[in-house]
């Protein structure tokens, strides 16, 4: 009853509020976004500098990049992003737990939180570029390796697919757990210490503690760190792009979307590049769907808030 | 006892793996800064974990490079970059709240819109994009650097979540009740509330700004508003003229101590946000 | 009250950023806005990719009066001033960047026009592609091919030329290929380091294969990576990879044997398995002391900005010789860009920089460049104060010169620099044994068609 006068009254201001927002992602996103899908739909590139088309070709773009090794590179894709993403977020959740156990006396918490975010600050290019000369075959972890009597003769990183694949997906945990551990410790200390004290009196271990208390009551943060995740995981571009100098060798191992969708860009090839992105769209779409269900427990009203509010009040009624 | 003897078992573990870790993250900075202090021919010989002596030479040689106007880019950076986090923080977290706290027609479609546009990848805009702002005249200037960041779905996203776990709406409510309004209640009341989730979204869109390279080579034109990637690209893009690595070294070393720098500030406001925990009182 | 005041902190911080955002974009406007032109322009502006012109410019060039400090602007005596705009080569953002402002040249303002734009052989005929006209023909700028520019090297005005053969730009520098070797190495294995006698070990791939047994059997490699031979062939191909107007890739036959001649010395031990490609750590290092490398192919700049600064062991170990074959490798052109409201300017830049013997005499002496005179260059090679103390005393230029007289130019295309690159990307594969050869052709196929939408297909010589 109350609610409803609420919306009623204020109904306006939610407008206000989230009206900056919209307005921008109008004029900055949502323009340029029309043109790609239109232009999706057009044989459309340039040859050398005379622009070709645009033609309408319907839905041929579509079908021949079915036809390409798009399949092939998204495979690829989905690869590289789990040999990052298991690591990264077993440890950051790990971390995270070890971080705000305040029966656990870590000393030294900030210093270690600085350190491992880090790798985070630098530029994903400069980072890839200081990975390929460190593991290039006469680079200084060879070298590391070799004077230490571990191996007699150099390994080639970045000619074997284990090794180039390896790299990349060290790399991005490398560059993210930190992240994540951060993020995660935000949500854990969100939850009220009384709930923990409360766990403490009916003597569940600190390994019951993760599993029934933190892990259902960070679900929110957990779901948004798994969708940037994905997200980051199929825009991958940076690492490998320069790892691999674009090429994604050997044999087109480490080649992902992104890098497919560049190559096509680099070649102005508006067309093929418009199709490609709708089904990375719809793709990015799809997953984040599925996670977000799948975090969000069964309820089917699209942004799944209500049960949470829910479980939060409970908690919080519990509390006072 | 026995309790506290895992515990102990559990803190030498996590030493060991905190140390592990932190010597990985640490290492590659290190060999950075090792081979930021040494010359292109030095470099040449092969790795050396003993820093070299050509760290003032080499931060001579990018302060006074006229073609890399390396510290004017730092401040476009710093400028491009906190301009970002503050609009891009203030915004989202003002969506949020609108999308949170009030109940109007639109609500579930303008949330699941912006869910959808979540997994939007930027690159592929990208071309319509310039074409726009070559349109409205905002080519080569740092606006459209920062203007976009108002929409960023991702910080929209993680302010929401923590809006659904951190602020009851009966203290909106009681604010009423009070007599604020609505403004001033999200200024005054909530955003203090988001203080934790507003920090650790500024570091990563400040960084995230800090090293974007795509959007900024695409838009900026002219040297005196190049930021720090376009210019370490144009460093490292000299080919075969510009050749020498301690300088690219020493470059990418400039170019991340001022982020390094901000890191530091905020991260202490970070932990001391986050232990505030504005819902408590 | 700490909530108070971090409030209005993020207030504060919001609204500073809007101002000093708005601030930056209204400079922007006046700054592109002022001075309106009348007949010829009063701004000359200049594409390149780095500074190289620029400094040769300011070096060599009478008119310059002054540049700004940050370089981006050089004031001619006559008050006109030249805008520098330089993009890195990186990821294409040099041509992507050239590409957009030729096509909105048309409604460019007077003064935003592009009058000069540089690039390089690789991509070269894609600007000066007669269909798409955005490089003027020399002549209609007022220039005589035949007379002043009769000194320049036979092979840069081809490069420079359309398909119908008329010239379109104009080069102040030439690349002929030498072979750069090791003079202690050479001594090692041959008892002598004489640029003559070495020569004759290396005068062609039927004695130069001998001559990388030899060097083999005492523990050195012949060169660094199979990248290295590549302009030799690449180079030299009898055939464009795309006919003009086709749509076909044709792979030449010099290309397969670059292929197979890479695959068995790589298998032989000649090269360094440990090089992959050029311009990397690894390739810098095999130009150190401690290399077991050889020889490096390279032409004049080559030698100054890649071999040289690697090189950290004494000075004068290394000495120039005759390749195997001759090629050309490289080379920067100058191009009048249609549409440009400054011609007489642009044709007296152009004649200046690149048809002036004195003036290419004084790049050559200070910057080392390979000028585009063919008498000058004869000169310098009979002239001792042209000989480089990297190379031992030795006055390189007499290696140079017969080189760069003999060169072939071979037939561009527009898709030049996307084959050249994809081709030996495609191939290394093949060379490590991580794929085999079937597999090595369809990842080029594969490739080059994505980077060239209208390639349809790719024919391999039988």
């Amino acid at each position: 009853m109350k609610k409803k006068r609420k919306s009623v009254s204020y109904a306006k201001w939610g407008y206000i509020f989230i009206l900056p927002f919209f307005i921008c992602f109008f004029i900055f996103s949502l323009i340029p976004l029309v043109d790609t899908i239109r232009y999706s739909f057009f044989e459309y590139y340039r040859s050398g500098i005379k622009e070709i088309g645009p033609n309408f070709v319907g839905m041929q773009n579509y079908i021949s990049l079915l036809g390409s090794d798009m399949l092939k590179y998204a495979g690829n894709t989905l690869i590289l992003w789990v040999i990052g993403f298991i690591p990264q977020i077993v440890v950051a959740l790990l971390l995270a737990n070890w971080f705000t156990d305040i029966r656990l006396k870590i000393r030294g918490k900030q210093f270690f939180k600085v350190v491992i975010y880090l790798p985070n600050l630098i530029m994903a290019s400069a980072f890839a570029m200081l990975f390929f000369a460190m593991f290039s075959t006469n680079g200084p972890i060879n070298s590391i390796l070799t004077s230490l009597g571990w191996i007699s003769e150099p390994i080639d990183f970045l000619g074997s697919v284990f090794g180039t694949r390896s790299l990349v997906g060290l790399m991005n945990f490398l560059m993210w757990f930190g992240n994540t551990t951060i993020m995660l410790m935000a949500a854990i200390m969100g939850i009220s210490q009384d709930i923990f004290e409360a766990c403490e009196l009916d003597g569940c271990t600190s390994v019951k503690r993760f599993f029934y208390i933190t892990l259902p009551l960070i679900r929110p943060i957990l779901a948004y760190t798994l969708i940037t995740s994905i997200i980051g995981g199929l825009q991958m571009f940076d690492v490998p792009q320069i790892l691999t100098n674009g090429q994604g060798n050997p044999d087109r191992t480490s080649m992902t979307l992104i890098m497919f969708l560049n190559s096509h860009l680099e070649s102005r090839n508006y067309g093929m590049a418009g199709a490609l992105s709708v089904y990375l769209f719809i793709v990015s779409g799809i997953l984040c769907f599925f996670v977000y269900r799948m975090t969000n427990g069964n309820n089917d009203d699209g942004y799944g808030s209500k049960a949470a509010k829910r479980k939060l009040k409970e908690a919080r009624k519990g509390r006072r | 006892m026995k309790s506290k003897k895992t515990r102990h078992g559990q803190t030498i573990l996590a030493y060991v793996v905190l140390i592990l870790l932190s010597f990985l993250c640490l290492f590659f900075f290190y060999i950075l800064i090792v081979n930021a202090t040494r010359s292109h021919a030095d470099l040449q010989k092969g790795f050396s974990a003993i820093p070299g002596t050509y760290f003032l030479e080499n931060l001579k040689n990018v302060a006074n490079d006229g073609s890399f106007p390396m510290f004017r880019g730092i401040l476009n950076s710093l400028i491009v970059s906190s301009c970002s986090a503050a609009l891009c923080t203030y915004f989202s977290s003002l969506t949020a709240y609108g999308l949170y706290a009030y109940d109007f027609k639109i609500k579930k479609a303008a949330f699941t819109f912006i869910m959808a546009i979540l997994v939007m990848p930027t690159q592929v805009t990208a071309m319509g994009f310039l074409r726009l702002i070559t349109n409205m005249g905002m080519y080569d200037s740092l606006l459209p650097l920062i203007i976009p960041s108002i929409a960023s779905p991702a910080v929209f996203y993680f302010m929401y979540s923590y809006l659904q776990s951190s602020l009851p709406l009966s203290l909106v409510e009681a604010a009423r009740i009070d007599g604020s309004g609505e403004f001033r209640t999200f200024n005054r009341i909530v955003l203090p509330i988001m203080k934790p989730a507003i920090a650790v979204q500024a570091i990563f869109s400040f960084v995230g700004s800090w090293n974007n390279y795509f959007v900024p080579a695409l838009v900026i034109q002219s040297k005196d508003k190049m930021t720090v990637p376009i210019l370490i690209a144009t460093l490292r893009g000299a080919d075969y003229m510009n050749f020498d690595m301690g300088k690219i070294y020493m470059m990418i070393t400039v170019a991340i101590v001022p982020i390094i720098i901000v890191y530091l500030l905020l991260s202490k406001y970070i932990i001391a946000g986050v232990t505030l925990g504005g819902v408590k009182e | 009250m700490k909530k108070r005041v971090v409030a209005v902190m993020m207030a504060a911080v919001t609204a500073a950023g809007l101002l000093a955002g708005c601030g930056g974009g209204q400079g922007t406007d006046s700054g592109s806005g002022d001075a309106q032109s009348t007949e010829e322009g009063k701004v000359i502006n200049i594409y390149s990719w780095n500074d190289e012109f620029r400094t040769r410019l300011e070096a060599v060039y009478p008119e310059v009066e002054s540049t700004s400090d940050d370089g981006t602007v050089t004031t001619l005596k006559d008050g006109t001033e030249i805008h520098w705009v330089i993009n890195p080569n990186q990821d294409g953002v040099y041509q992507q960047k050239l590409d957009e402002a030729l096509m909105n040249q048309a409604d460019a303002a007077a003064d935003d026009k592009i009058d000069i734009f540089l690039s390089e052989t690789d991509y070269v005929y894609k600007y000066t592609d007669a269909d798409a006209d955005v490089a003027m023909p020399l002549t209609d700028l007022g220039i005589d091919l035949d007379t002043d520019l009769a000194d320049q090297y036979d092979f840069t005005k081809t490069t420079a030329s359309d398909q119908d053969g008329v010239q379109r730009g104009s080069t102040w520098q030439c690349c002929p290929g030498v072979l750069v070797y090791r003079r202690d190495i050479a001594k090692d294995v041959f008892g002598t380091d004489d640029p003559t006698a070495v020569g004759e070990k290396v005068k062609d791939w039927d004695t130069l294969k001998a001559t990388a047994e030899e060097l083999k059997s005492k523990g050195y490699y012949t060169f660094s990576s199979y990248a290295d031979t590549f302009r030799v062939y690449g180079n030299n191909i009898s055939e464009p990879w795309v006919t003009t107007g086709e749509t076909t890739v044709k792979v030449d036959q010099k290309i397969m044997d670059w292929i197979e001649s890479s695959k068995e010395w790589l298998d032989a031990g000649y090269l360094d398995k440990t090089v992959k490609g050029q311009f990397n750590d690894d390739w810098n290092k095999a130009m150190g002391s401690s290399s077991k490398v050889f020889a490096f192919l390279l032409p004049p700049w080559g030698i100054d900005f890649t071999l040289s600064p690697n090189w950290d062991g004494d000075t004068g170990a290394w000495a120039v010789t005759n390749p195997p074959q001759e090629y050309n490798w490289g080379g920067s052109y100058i191009h009048a860009a249609t549409g440009t409201d400054n011609p007489e300017h642009v044709k007296d830049i152009i004649l200046a920089m690149t048809a002036e013997k004195d003036t290419l005499l004084k790049i050559s002496q200070d910057y080392l460049d390979f000028t585009n005179t063919v008498s000058g260059m004869e000169e310098a090679a009979a002239d001792d104060a042209y000989a480089s103390d990297f190379l031992g005393g030795q006055n390189a230029y007499e290696y140079y010169a017969p080189v760069a007289e003999n060169i072939q130019i071979a037939p561009l295309s527009s898709y030049d620099q996307g084959c050249v690159e994809l081709i030996q990307n495609a191939f290394s594969d093949y060379f490590q044994g991580n794929v085999d050869f079937d597999k090595a052709k369809s990842n080029f196929e594969t490739a080059i068609k994505e980077r060239y939408p209208d390639i349809t297909e790719v024919q391999w010589p039988e």
